[in-house]
């Protein structure tokens, strides 16, 4: 019954939600004290970069395109912002966050203007962007690392920060910063019109064409926005690690793929959420912190099991979604007859 | 007739952009054309190149492979495993084609039959197979594999030319007969092009696609063991992030992402261009990431630059 009122998205993410609390219940009953508050600290805070990252990347994926140089604008923008306070100590929170947003939106708008008005597909642009802003990072950094020693105090201890505490459960800032703006993100998307026409130009671009929305514009300000979370990404990732090397964020392009896809988000565009997206980073993340501590696999195991499970979600996903369609096409049959 | 006109003056092209980096190259270091740099070049990449041959083939088909990488890397593990547990070696080779084939087969029906994105499919054996790898030799790194399989990878073959060139021109020239020549390559063009099409003209594309994905995964594990014989030893990582220098490679020499067009010939110049370039940025001293960079300016600009020429209105959209 309850099925048959919600929307597909709804069902998505609450089959999401359900899977999530079996997998925590499956790791309770096979690892002693699992459930403690350090494993909420520890799960939340590992997350929160990836969180946004894979925001980022449902973005553009809505729009029916991909950005795989995300990873190298969170690299290069946590670099930039450390050297940037490293040089100017007295600069506060805020302002560097900024600073790194809007380099990273530079790079979206770089990666934008080729893909939306030179139409070269996304999947080449950002495969060739995300070497040349690595190689960038290379030259800008002139082979050096950035180090915990040249930070302010305050933007190390930031990630540690305790807002609040529900229970025995602490909030830290990194934590509530990025469910903030997965929230917003996903407040704008659902309920502001403008940002409709994502899904619009994401579910069928000539119709939107038709409809007269702009869809050039509406790609280069997908990647300007996810090259601008990139970048805040960047600066989480600064505060957190401190210490950033020319390889920081290598590798999480893939990753936010992977944490989209799970959560629901359509390669295809058009569908999903970044709501979606959150719980499947979280769903991703828990399964790898988990599998270090059960004592029944080795640590190795975690790639492998983490393969089998996105294709086994996305699978799942795939044949279900197909069910609940024919249902829905029965039901409406049914009304008319 | 016009797509062949086309396709003739990309490749042209390609060959100025070679000829222009060979005579750069060759007027900045004086050791460049030597024979022994020459064998180097391509020796030192030449599982990426002979992965490419197949990618082209999977490409082409308007699909894409993110898990060759991974293949690649477990094929090699796999291999070492084997041999530490005392398994005759040529019987660990066709084991680890025989996993290479598994692979194959498990992206092809998930994408065929499933119907899945390949880009999903393969982005989560990418991570599977890696994993596999990495529980199969877990941080150790294993070497002193027999003389004879050390020797083909490292030693000249065909007087100095080593077997893993060797093998990379039988199969350039196996991969060509059948794309460029074949019933089977024609086919691939038209599935390529719209596999709606294909269904209506009674082509099994089901299987089709799965055959493709099957051959990316053996060359794949092919090309692994290549890797450990001409290196010695193996690690976890082997193969990482090779993905996409291969799919650089495939689309700098043409092939379209959306699929049904390029050709074999297109992707041995990129193969000839993007090794002679790393390789004469590598004897200029220019470390790795910049050699990257470079290569994917290179992606971008030749993609560019029929596009900024031709100037013709066209609408927007498509796939990723």
């Amino acid at each position: 019954m309850m099925i048959k009122t919600l929307s597909p998205q709804a069902i998505r993410l609450l089959a999401l939600i359900a899977v999530l609390v079996l997998v925590l219940a499956f790791f309770a009953s096979q690892i002693d004290n699992y459930f403690n508050a350090r494993l909420f600290t520890r799960i939340s805070t590992s997350v929160a970069i990836m969180a946004i990252i894979a925001c980022a990347q449902t973005i553009v994926m809505l729009a029916r395109q991909i950005d795989l140089s995300v990873g190298s604008i969170t690299g290069f923008t946590a670099f930039a912002a450390g050297s940037l306070i490293a040089q100017y100590p007295g600069l506060g929170g805020v302002p560097l966050a900024l600073y790194a947003m809007v380099i990273g939106a530079g790079f979206g708008l770089v990666n934008g203007v080729i893909v939306a008005w030179l139409r070269v597909p996304a999947i080449i642009v950002t495969l060739a962007t995300m070497a040349i802003f690595r190689s960038l990072l290379v030259e800008f950094s002139g082979a050096k690392s950035i180090t915990t020693a040249s930070l302010p105090e305050w933007l190390t201890r930031f990630p540690n920060t305790v807002l609040f505490r529900v229970g025995a459960l602490e909030f830290r800032a990194v934590v509530v910063l990025a469910v903030a703006v997965v929230v917003a993100v996903y407040l704008v998307l659902a309920f502001l019109r403008p940002a409709r026409r994502l899904y619009a130009v994401g579910s069928n671009p000539e119709a939107a064409e038709m409809a007269g929305i702009n869809q050039r514009l509406v790609i280069l300000l997908a990647f300007v926005a996810s090259g601008a979370l990139a970048g805040l990404a960047g600066f989480i990732f600064l505060a957190r690690f401190g210490n950033i090397t020319v390889v920081a964020g290598l590798g999480f392009e893939l990753k936010s793929v992977a944490a989209a896809v799970v959560g629901g988000v359509s390669i295809n565009g058009g569908s999903g959420s970044v709501l979606g997206a959150l719980v499947g980073a979280v769903l991703v993340d828990t399964i790898d912190q988990s599998l270090v501590r059960w004592p029944l696999v080795s640590e190795f195991w975690r790639e492998a099991v983490l393969g089998l499970l996105i294709l086994l979600a996305v699978a799942a996903d795939a044949v279900l979604g197909r069910r609940l369609m024919a249902m829905r096409i029965r039901r409406e049959r049914e009304k008319r007859a | 007739m016009t797509a062949l006109k086309r396709l003739q003056s990309w490749e042209g092209f390609l060959i100025a952009v070679l000829l222009f980096v060979v005579l750069v190259n060759a007027s900045s270091s004086p050791q460049f054309l030597t024979t022994g740099n020459l064998v180097n070049l391509f020796q030192l990449s030449i599982e990426k190149a002979i992965v490419a041959l197949a990618m082209t083939l999977v490409i082409v088909n308007a699909e894409i492979d993110l898990s060759v990488g991974s293949m690649l890397g477990l094929s090699a593990c796999a291999f070492g495993y084997m041999h530490e547990a005392g398994l005759d070696a040529r019987l660990a080779v066709v084991l680890c084609l025989a996993i290479g084939l598994a692979g194959g087969l498990l992206n092809g029906i998930s994408t065929a039959w499933l119907g899945l994105p390949s880009l999903v499919v393969t982005l989560a054996t990418m991570i599977g197979f890696r994993g596999a790898a990495r529980v199969l030799v877990e941080d150790r790194g294993i070497g002193s594999f027999p003389g004879w399989f050390t020797d083909l990878g490292q030693k000249g073959f065909l007087g100095p030319v080593p077997f893993g060139l060797v093998a990379f021109a039988v199969l350039f020239a196996v991969f060509w007969v059948v794309l460029q020549r074949s019933g089977f390559g024609r086919k691939t063009y038209v599935i390529g092009t719209s596999r709606e099409v294909a269904e209506y003209a009674g082509i099994d594309t089901g299987r089709h696609k799965i055959v493709l994905f099957a051959v990316s995964g053996v060359i794949a594990a092919f090309a692994g063991l290549l890797y450990a014989a001409r290196v010695g030893a193996i690690r976890g990582d082997v193969g990482l992030g090779f993905e996409l220098d291969i799919i650089t490679i495939v689309l700098l020499g043409g092939v379209s992402i959306f699929g049904g067009t390029g050709s074999l010939m297109g992707t041995l110049l990129a193969v000839l261009i993007v090794l002679s370039l790393r390789n004469g940025m590598a004897l200029q001293n220019i470390t790795g990431h910049i050699q990257t960079g470079v290569v994917g300016l290179l992606l971008i600009g030749s993609v560019l630059a029929p596009r900024i020429r031709l100037r013709r209105p066209r609408r927007a959209g498509g796939m990723p």
